[in-house]
């Protein structure tokens, strides 16, 4: 995945954690950074890959910029979401 | 057809000072009536909120209803939840006996207190299968149902208990977790009428 790069005010780290908790620690982050700036989800739960697209198309405050999948050093698979604060 | 006919307002527009005053109160008569329509119309369009009525007392589809209340209120939604019948026992903290009749006693015995001991609906064995899916959960990272419930607190869910089940199981407010509010049907209706997702678990 080599799409141009995504300037990110933030890294949110929630490896391990299981739904909901990455949607909740996601709001949470995303409120501490300004309108505009980008955060980016490093989560380890597959549901995460359509629970952020869903978060992104009910609220009007977020965009859901990217999602990345990649695998780490140790073989597990990464979901990545770039996520930008609008309100 | 003469333009009058097909345009009787406009024809007005020439008439005598009289008709003229007739007209505006007319105009403004209309206009009323729209933004009443207007009103109303704003009053029953659904907001970003969602509505749980929490009857069980399982701990599986109480932990459910609380999955489901926290992810809603991340995403942005006004949650409210109705604790009603079984579901009162997740927002016990303790249990009163004193001046409580016989069957009231009775009720306060034999339900559980808290989220901590809530029984599944199914594989429970006595406590035992309740013990393992805990341990499962914890080995999963999977949130226990008392860490959601506080997460939901903090994220400003509302919680109602139910007036009506709490006299039928005699459970009084100094039996409830603080900040719990009490109310009746209507409570439930007045949020749920709002809202774009009501369940009832």
């Amino acid at each position: 995945m080599s799409a141009e790069p995504i300037n990110v005010k933030q890294e949110l780290d929630v490896r391990g954690a299981k739904c909901p908790i990455p949607i909740i620690k996601a709001r949470q982050e995303i409120n501490r950074i300004p309108v505009g700036e980008v955060l980016r989800v490093i989560a380890t739960d597959p549901g995460s890959v359509n629970d952020f697209k869903g978060w992104a198309q009910t609220a009007k405050n977020i965009e859901l910029v990217r999602q990345e999948e990649s695998t780490d050093s140790s073989g597990q698979r990464l979901f990545i979401h770039y996520l930008r604060r609008l309100a | 057809m003469s333009a009058a006919l097909l345009q009787p307002e406009k024809a007005t527009l020439n008439g005598t000072a009289e008709e003229l005053r007739g007209y505006v109160q007319s105009l403004e008569a209309r206009l009323q009536d729209l933004e009443t329509q207007m009103r109303e119309l704003r009053e029953r369009v659904p907001e970003s909120r969602v509505s749980i009525v929490v009857m069980s007392g399982d701990l599986d589809r109480v932990l459910a209803a609380f999955v489901i209340a926290t992810g809603a209120a991340a995403m942005g939604f006004q949650v409210s939840m109705f604790f009603t019948f079984w579901g009162l026992s997740a927002l016990r903290q303790n249990r009163k006996l004193r001046g409580k009749r016989w069957l009231e006693k009775a009720f306060t015995l034999l339900t559980p207190v808290g989220a901590e001991n809530l029984a599944l609906s199914k594989l429970n064995f006595a406590g035992l299968g309740k013990m393992l899916l805990r341990k499962q959960m914890r080995d999963r990272q999977v949130s226990s149902l008392s860490e959601l419930m506080q997460l939901a607190r903090d994220l400003g869910v509302r919680f109602v208990a139910c007036q009506m089940s709490m006299d039928v199981m005699g459970i009084t407010a100094e039996e409830l977790l603080p900040g719990v509010e009490t109310g009746g049907v209507a409570t439930f209706l007045a949020d749920a009428a709002k809202s774009q997702v009501t369940l009832f678990i």
